[in-house]
């Protein structure tokens, strides 16, 4: 499983790159939720996120998820490319598949790259 | 498909899992003397007398098959049936209406969804159809539904033409309670009989043009309307696309034969009462809802979607797809709570269909024009009798008559005749007015008896 180490993590993992600001879904939620078929992000620039709200409605071929905004702030871009491949999230979910760029972000309270791969690894047993 | 109960010790270990004794435990909690009330019953009766009984029930129905003579129409129509419809649909592997999850078991019926999908599609000239809603009423309800979901509850109006059928429009006042949608262009309360707004029922769609805004999720015509008239809405559908919204139009299926369809003039969902294709009367259903839209909106679509794919031998095979929008998995999330289908209604459709072919249809509407169009020139002639409304129509048309339209009925189901449709019911501008509808059951005769019974009242 790919955590990198540069980015902060929720516990219904989501990621946040406390550098540029955007967010996504992990590659575990992505592994979890298989072949992903159709995303759409459901807010738009210019509007304020806060930690817990949706974001994005993802379906896979077996299940639906919504993805949660990683830490409050501003909304400054949206991945506009997902909704025609939404298969990126399952290829490249730290890279293409970012979903919102958000300004004035607060990480702290999210965990680091550590504790996520611990409490991603307590789930699998 | 098989049906296996479950067997004594399934139940007992069922009710251990769950922690109860027995069955009756699980009724507990309703008092006692309300589980089993005494039920004022008639004694029970054999299957001959109940026979009987029923049979003499039934006498005091009277049809169009072999009682009267059919000009009532107002969303629901009288055509002809070909006996293979009923046939194939009475075949033990189709007579369920719900729709199969296990492809490994269900290819027939699914494949009949899938026929019944694309030829939804041809007729109407849309990119993507579902499995089926329960009747037009719905499936024009659930398309507000899905452009609410589209602008994710950010345009709150839905503009909608007084000529939608008003039951329609009754469902979807229902259905768009408490999600704080207004409606525009029907207004239960407003006074119909007013001069403005007969002009308003006078005009074409371009009535609609001045309440489409910015706020608009929805602009929802009927093709052809209420009334039958058909109009062109390549505009009001390009004038709604400039403020960003999507346009509904509700058609009748068999007029859609002959008629420019609605996705040749930019429509983004198109709906409908199936009914039409192959389904009786049945003093009000089970009908067919047909909905479908634009390959761009699919994820916003209710109802069941089956797909053409390939099983693991590389063969052709049909699944429910895109599954992952509905309820049973999106739960609260979902567009829409409606997951089944009208499979039975359907499958009756796709075979009308296929039985009629394209030339076959669009005979049948051919029929249906010509004979409507003899019929009203036949009645505009007669002393007292006028045609409402100008603009072209289809199978059906409002006559201005002389008496009120309730004892113009009367004399005619004395002669045999069930006369057309009231229409001062639903538009107060419109009282003493009879919206008529002919098919291709309506000999000659038969419609020249109406018309002199039409003129036998005037002189009475």
């Amino acid at each position: 499983m790919n955590i990198p180490t540069n980015l902060k993590f929720t516990k219904t993992d989501e990621w946040f790159d406390p550098a540029t600001g955007a967010m996504g879904l992990s590659d575990y939620a992505q592994g979890q939720l298989s072949d992903i078929v159709f995303v759409e992000i459901v807010v738009g620039v210019g509007e304020t996120v806060a930690s817990g709200k949706a974001i994005a409605s993802v379906e896979s071929v077996k299940a639906a998820a919504e993805t949660y905004a990683s830490a409050n702030g501003k909304v400054v871009a949206v991945n506009e490319d997902l909704s025609g491949n939404p298969e990126v999230l399952n290829k490249d979910p730290y890279g293409q598949g970012w979903m919102v760029k958000v300004e004035g972000a607060d990480a702290s309270g999210l965990m680091d790259a550590a504790a996520y791969t611990k409490y991603c690894e307590e789930r699998a047993h | 498909m098989t049906y296996i109960p479950h067997s004594p010790q399934e139940r007992d270990e069922m009710l251990a899992a769950i922690g109860v004794k027995s069955l009756e435990d699980l009724f507990k909690d309703i008092p006692a003397r309300h589980r089993f009330p005494k039920l004022d019953l008639p004694p029970a009766l054999t299957e001959m007398e109940a026979a009987a009984e029923l049979g003499e029930l039934s006498t005091g129905n009277e049809n169009v098959r072999t009682d009267l003579v059919s000009f009532l129409g107002a969303g629901a129509y009288n055509h002809y049936i070909p006996a293979a419809v009923d046939h194939i649909l009475r075949r033990g592997e189709f007579y369920t209406a719900y729709t199969p999850y296990q492809p490994e078991i269900s290819q027939g019926t699914l494949q009949a969804i899938f026929e019944y999908q694309s030829l939804i599609c041809a007729l109407t000239g849309m990119e993507v159809s579902n499995a089926s809603h329960y009747d037009g009423a719905t499936a024009v309800a659930e398309a507000a539904n899905m452009a609410y979901a589209q602008f994710r509850g950010k345009r709150k109006r839905v503009v909608i033409s007084p000529t939608v059928h008003p039951q329609y429009r009754e469902t979807m006042r229902t259905y768009i309670q408490g999600m704080g949608l207004e409606l525009a262009g029907d207004d239960p309360k407003a006074n119909r009989s007013t001069e403005r707004s007969r002009r308003s029922l006078d005009a074409g769609p371009e009535a609609l043009e001045g309440l489409v805004d910015e706020n608009t999720a929805l602009v929802i015509v009927q093709y052809p309307d209420f009334f039958g008239r058909v109009y062109d809405f390549t505009r009001i559908i390009e004038l709604a696309h400039g403020k960003g919204a999507l346009v509904c139009v509700a058609a009748n299926p068999t007029a859609l034969a002959l008629f420019k369809t609605p996705g040749e003039m930019g429509a983004d969902i198109v709906v409908g009462e199936g009914q039409p294709l192959g389904i009786p009367l049945s003093f009000g259903g089970p009908y067919l809802g047909f909905f479908t839209t634009r390959k761009q909106y699919i994820h916003k679509m209710a109802g069941r979607l089956v797909g053409e794919t390939v099983d693991n031998r590389g063969q052709r095979a049909f699944v429910l797809t895109l599954t992952a929008r509905e309820q049973h998995i999106k739960r609260e999330r979902a567009i829409s709570n409606i997951c089944s289908n009208q499979g039975l209604m359907a499958l009756a459709a796709a075979v009308y269909l296929s039985l009629l072919g394209q030339t076959g249809l669009r005979q049948v509407a051919e029929l249906c024009y010509h004979k409507a169009h003899y019929t009203a020139e036949k009645i505009s002639k007669v002393k007292g009798y006028s045609l409402c409304f100008e603009a072209p129509f289809f199978h059906e048309f409002s006559v201005c008559c002389p008496r009120p339209v309730a004892e113009i009925n009367e004399t005619l189901l004395e002669h045999g005749f069930l006369g057309g449709y009231d229409l001062g019911q639903d538009y107060s501008s419109l009282k003493d007015h009879m919206l008529i509808a002919v098919t291709e059951m309506n000999t000659k005769d038969e419609i020249d008896g109406l018309v002199d019974v039409l003129a036998e009242v005037n002189h009475d």
